[in-house]
């Protein structure tokens, strides 16, 4: 089992890595196009800011090769933002796998949201073993709006997606990979796919 | 629903915990790994490290110390002490620290908020503020509590979010290491005139003092070290508590 772990300007990737060592998978962190191609499986992690990251990504070529993948592909947080169509940080156009846009939050709570929340109605094989209303842990100011590829939702003064899945792709809002045992199972989840 | 948060600080120096009162009597209190998967078992929601190393020489065992943190826990940590410049910052996230915290650099450096927001996300940026009540206000302190300022904490509270701070930690000098509660009034003033999380932190001695942070005090997150460190409250028993009192938190 090949897992990639795409390296680019906004990557919280060895977190994920660390993650991943826990339960016993080694992953590599690349941003080489062809190690990425041929990984069994891509994680397209993220914190930071979208319209630069989106800039790096368009610089460096990965904004197609993502796009193109076939083999199952996770992103986390800034990550899943970057597979929607455009977010309002920045103004920026992103990789449109998920048609839904890209939302700063408003109202009253306050921004950003940070800490543990609830997934619910969950719907995917990668909430194995996942109970309705489990905790996770969430740090972001912008949210994807709910469509037809949402596969779980939170609420926070609204409610929006926080996991989205078309075909091979699939994305979460929250950091699996700092969301304790449960979040563990997750991303055990999402390699055993 | 988000959660309120029970956030064990861990103080450390030269790469080991330490535990003391008020900086004085310092003892080496072991492996801060041993002591950060404990909290993380019992169910602390996020963990804050403290370097207190008094030279810079000594902080670069911090970001070794960081990697080792988060080849272990999974659950999200700040790092704060003698954080001076983006560089700095960058070797710490880049070793698997979630946040970092800043105070005196901050404040006597105020772009560097600005800087570390637009490099790293306002997520990561936790602004540290300590602060005494005299004079019939709260007043920011700085380099530990030990350099008084003519800053009102409110002031400099929206400007290091106009700046970019994404969280606010807040200490009461007037309550830190009194175990009398949380200072309530300066907490709820600070959560209600800014649009960020508060962590409140400095005074914690019973269940009830968590209670009523997170009621009157309106704080997002509650910070202590003494009581967690010797096992006067205990987390799991804490967040019973907390449930039973309808306050939201995670079991």
């Amino acid at each position: 089992m090949k897992v990639a772990i795409v390296k680019y300007n906004s990557g919280n990737s060895c977190s994920v890595s660390f993650a991943l060592e826990r339960i016993g998978v080694s992953a590599f962190i690349t941003s080489d196009i062809h190690e990425i191609q041929t990984a069994d499986k891509v994680i397209f992690p993220g914190v930071g800011e979208a319209s630069s990251a989106m800039n790096f990504l368009r610089e460096n070529k990965l904004d197609k090769m993502i796009v193109d993948l076939k083999q199952p592909v996770l992103g986390i947080c800034l990550g899943m933002q970057l597979m929607c169509e455009s977010s309002e940080e920045g103004n920026s156009k992103c990789l449109g796998i998920f048609n839904q846009k890209v939302l700063k939050f408003s109202g009253d709570n306050k921004v950003p949201q940070i800490g543990w929340n609830n997934i619910s109605n969950l719907n995917s094989a990668l909430f194995k073993n996942i109970d309705e209303m489990e905790y996770m842990y969430f740090v972001h100011g912008y949210y994807a709006e709910k469509s037809v590829n949402t596969i779980a939702n939170t609420s926070y003064g609204l409610e929006y997606s926080s996991a989205l899945q078309k075909d091979n792709f699939y994305g979460v809002q929250f950091h699996p990979e700092k969301s304790g045992m449960k979040g563990q199972q997750i991303l055990k989840n999402f390699i055993e796919l | 629903m988000l959660t309120k948060r029970i956030i064990p600080c861990l103080d450390i120096k030269d790469g080991r915990t330490v535990k003391g009162v008020n900086f004085e009597n310092i003892k080496d209190a072991g492996d801060p790994i041993e002591l950060a998967i404990e909290y993380s078992n019992q169910g602390a929601d996020e963990l804050v490290f403290l370097d207190i190393s008094a030279t810079n020489e000594k902080r670069k065992t911090l970001s070794e110390l960081v990697n080792r943190i988060a080849k272990n826990i999974n659950i999200p940590f700040t790092v704060g002490g003698g954080i001076n410049s983006v560089d700095d910052v960058y070797e710490i996230l880049n070793s698997g620290a979630d946040k970092i915290s800043v105070n005196t650099s901050a404040f006597k450096n105020p772009s560097l908020i600005n800087d570390l927001s637009k490099r790293y996300g306002t997520q990561c940026v936790v602004v540290a503020i300590d602060t005494k009540f005299e004079n019939n206000d709260w007043y920011v302190y700085l380099n530990g509590g030990r350099v008084k300022t003519d800053k009102k904490t409110i002031e400099w509270a929206k400007e290091i979010v106009d700046l970019g701070a994404g969280e606010i930690l807040l200490t009461s000098m007037n309550n830190d290491g009194t175990k009398s509660g949380f200072a309530n009034d300066i907490t709820r003033m600070i959560s209600e005139n800014v649009n960020v999380p508060i962590i409140a932190s400095g005074g914690a001695g019973t269940m009830e003092h968590f209670r009523d942070v997170f009621t009157v005090g309106k704080a997002d997150a509650a910070l202590a070290a003494s009581v967690f460190h010797y096992k006067e409250i205990e987390i799991p028993i804490l967040k019973k508590y907390l449930n039973a009192q309808k306050i939201n938190i995670r079991l």
